[in-house]
């Protein structure tokens, strides 16, 4: 008997880090090649594990759209952990290790048609922005698009150039708040939900993708049924522990769901009442 | 396939010719009980052990385990693999069944090459209790008191010879390459169905509820008052974690050598009732508490296990995490309590 010749599912292909930019006190952003301009391909709401030999992996969501991937991948660290302190180091030309895509993203596709209500928080503007781009190259198959985003205060707020381009286009509709403001700030301050009332949608027809910290959930959830969006039309995005990113190593289940397959991307009909989701 | 016999003589040598061409796992005494542990002779080990304090999973799954290992220097990843063919020699049908499990768990969706590898070149040689191990097992009530299936080979053990239940083509090689045996007698076959019969009768039944029943009843008791109650007792040590044969979380780490040019990246079992096991790194914790963790513990061996893997079991019955408790929670105590309070 002979065991056919196999590889390792936790061994990541080596990477390199092709350009560094700081974006905020506490996070960079990383455009990473891949080996042979090989394209990682991946759907909007990913993420990868990221490497260092010697640290350790951390899952990290894919910022970039697969609209515009070309060999490369794009994403935005903060630093909170071993991984993503020693990351923060590293330069352009650097090496990583990279394994995924893994999860399940946003069925775009499904969106198609429809009116898109897009409500981040925080840094879960980086792992938004693939969908957001994704739906801007592929504008004519939605519908409305609105884009509501919060952050703590105006140095926290990510992105600045393509917020700046959002706000120039006339095909999206783009509101963005901040909880603290600052002396040169005069744009809106207040929570997240502030927003809302700013804004109209028509429920029946809209959907609505959330992504931001765990105690944001809670008060845009209300919000978004509160303007009549079904159930079934919110998406949401789960930050979980993952350590090995193929539903094994048990760190990221929430209730029977292993938020590394079933999620990170979560319909809200399929996690409404499941005691450690929301 | 069919039935053949093993005279008691004739086990020695077959272990020993065995261990010619395989590493042999099986039941050996150590001070506080027996463990599966390599043979280094025959005469080690021990058939008629009651229960182990670790179960056999870890021939699957080691405590620790290389993935691969790395050279920063000269930018390579080699993984490792696991290449001994083995025999894992006198499985209780418990852990059995819980093998079963952990092979699908690693199977499905992305299959875990790593666990596979070391699964095929595994062969299992399970075992018939005639007698219930102690007050905590409950096997009967959670069907695993025997098996039909997950074995090459299968031993009962009758007065002078030991039936072989012949399970696979792996195992009818062994028995052929290994072993001294004959067909089944007619008179035989009549002891295994006494003994076997009478077998049944000797376990008790612990649970008041049937174990397919089990997912139901979790299902209906994510608010009990039970968890707090039993989470206020419980200290999160792990050693639940530790001796459960349907356990397979890990945790993977970095080890670097002291120039930082070398080094592995490892898998090392883990426990969910560890207070940092669901923490992200933010430092949100999203099982803060004893309570929450103790139910997860549960759901997972009553309800998401055997929902995630038709036909498969979260619990096998084997009592491992009672008789490791130092606080007295026990599957047997959880589950009947929470059946009469639903009752």
């Amino acid at each position: 008997m002979s065991i056919p010749a196999i590889e390792s599912i936790y061994v990541p292909t080596l990477a390199w880090i092709a350009k560094v930019e700081t974006m905020t006190a506490t996070e960079k952003f990383y455009t990473v090649e891949l080996p042979h301009g090989q394209s990682l391909g991946h759907k909007p709401g990913q993420f990868v594990q990221i490497s260092i030999c010697g640290i350790g992996e951390a899952p990290i969501s894919i910022s970039s759209s697969p609209s515009r991937s070309n060999g490369k991948f794009e994403m935005c660290v903060r630093k909170v952990g071993d991984v993503t302190i020693a990351l923060h180091k590293m330069g352009e030309g650097a090496q990583i290790g990279v394994r995924g895509p893994y999860g399940r993203g946003f069925p775009v596709e499904q969106f198609e048609g429809r009116d898109i209500l897009v409500a981040a928080g925080g840094l879960s503007l980086a792992p938004v922005r693939s969908v957001i781009n994704q739906i801007f190259d592929n504008r004519k198959k939605y519908g409305r698009f609105i884009i509501l985003y919060g952050a703590k205060n105006p140095g926290e707020l990510l992105f600045p150039q393509e917020r700046e381009e959002w706000k120039k286009r006339g095909d999206v509709e783009y509101l963005e708040t901040v909880d603290k403001g600052a002396p040169d700030w005069t744009g809106n301050v207040g929570v997240i939900t502030t927003l809302f009332p700013k804004i109209t949608v028509n429920p029946r027809n809209t959907v609505a993708i959330t992504e931001g910290p765990p105690i944001m959930y809670r008060f845009v959830l209300i919000e978004l049924l509160g303007k009549g969006i079904p159930e079934d039309q919110i998406w949401v995005s789960l930050e979980r522990r993952m350590k090995c990113g193929v539903g094994k190593c048990g760190h990221c289940q929430l209730d029977h769901f292993y938020c590394c397959q079933h999620g990170p991307s979560f319909n809200y009909a399929e996690i409404k009442g499941v005691m450690e989701a929301l | 396939m069919s039935l053949k016999i093993i005279n008691k003589p004739d086990l020695m040598p077959f272990v020993s010719s065995m261990m010619g061409e395989f590493q042999v796992i099986g039941p050996v005494e150590n001070d506080i009980g027996f463990k599966f542990s390599p043979l280094t002779d025959a005469s080690q080990v021990r058939l008629d052990y009651n229960t182990t304090v670790i179960p056999p999973r870890k021939a699957l799954l080691p405590t620790q385990e290389t993935l691969f290992s790395f050279r920063s220097d000269l930018h390579s990843v080699t993984p490792a693999f696991d290449m001994k063919w083995r025999v894992l020699l006198g499985v209780h049908t418990c852990d059995l069944h819980a093998m079963c499990m952990l092979d699908e768990a690693f199977a499905r969706g992305q299959p875990d090459t790593h666990y596979m590898k070391r699964r095929a070149t595994t062969t299992i040689v399970s075992m018939e209790c005639l007698d219930p191990c102690d007050e905590n097992s409950f096997c009967k009530s959670m069907n695993t008191l025997t098996a039909t299936s997950g074995f090459d080979l299968h031993l009962i053990g009758l007065g002078d010879f030991y039936a072989v239940d012949v399970g696979t083509t792996a195992g009818e090689a062994l028995l052929a390459n290994h072993a001294k045996s004959h067909e089944a007698t007619r008179a035989e076959v009549a002891l295994l169905d006494k003994t076997m019969s009478t077998k049944w009768a000797k376990f008790p039944v612990r649970l008041h509820l049937d174990g397919k029943d089990l997912p139901a009843l979790m299902g209906i008791s994510y608010k009990s008052p039970l968890w707090e109650e039993v989470g206020k007792r419980c200290f999160g040590c792990g050693s639940c974690n530790i001796v459960c044969p349907t356990c397979y979380c890990f945790d993977v780490r970095d080890e670097v050598s002291l120039d930082g040019k070398a080094g592995e990246r490892y898998r090392i079992w883990d426990s969910c009732q560890l207070d940092e096991f669901a923490r992200i790194g933010s430092g949100e914790n999203f099982r803060k508490t004893h309570a929450q963790r103790l139910r997860h513990r549960f759901m997972r061996k009553g309800k998401y296990i055997a929902e995630a893997f038709p036909g498969q079991q979260g619990c096998v019955g084997c009592g491992r995490c009672a008789r490791a408790c130092l606080v007295d929670i026990t599957p047997i105590g959880v589950w009947n309590s929470l059946h009469k309070d639903h009752a």
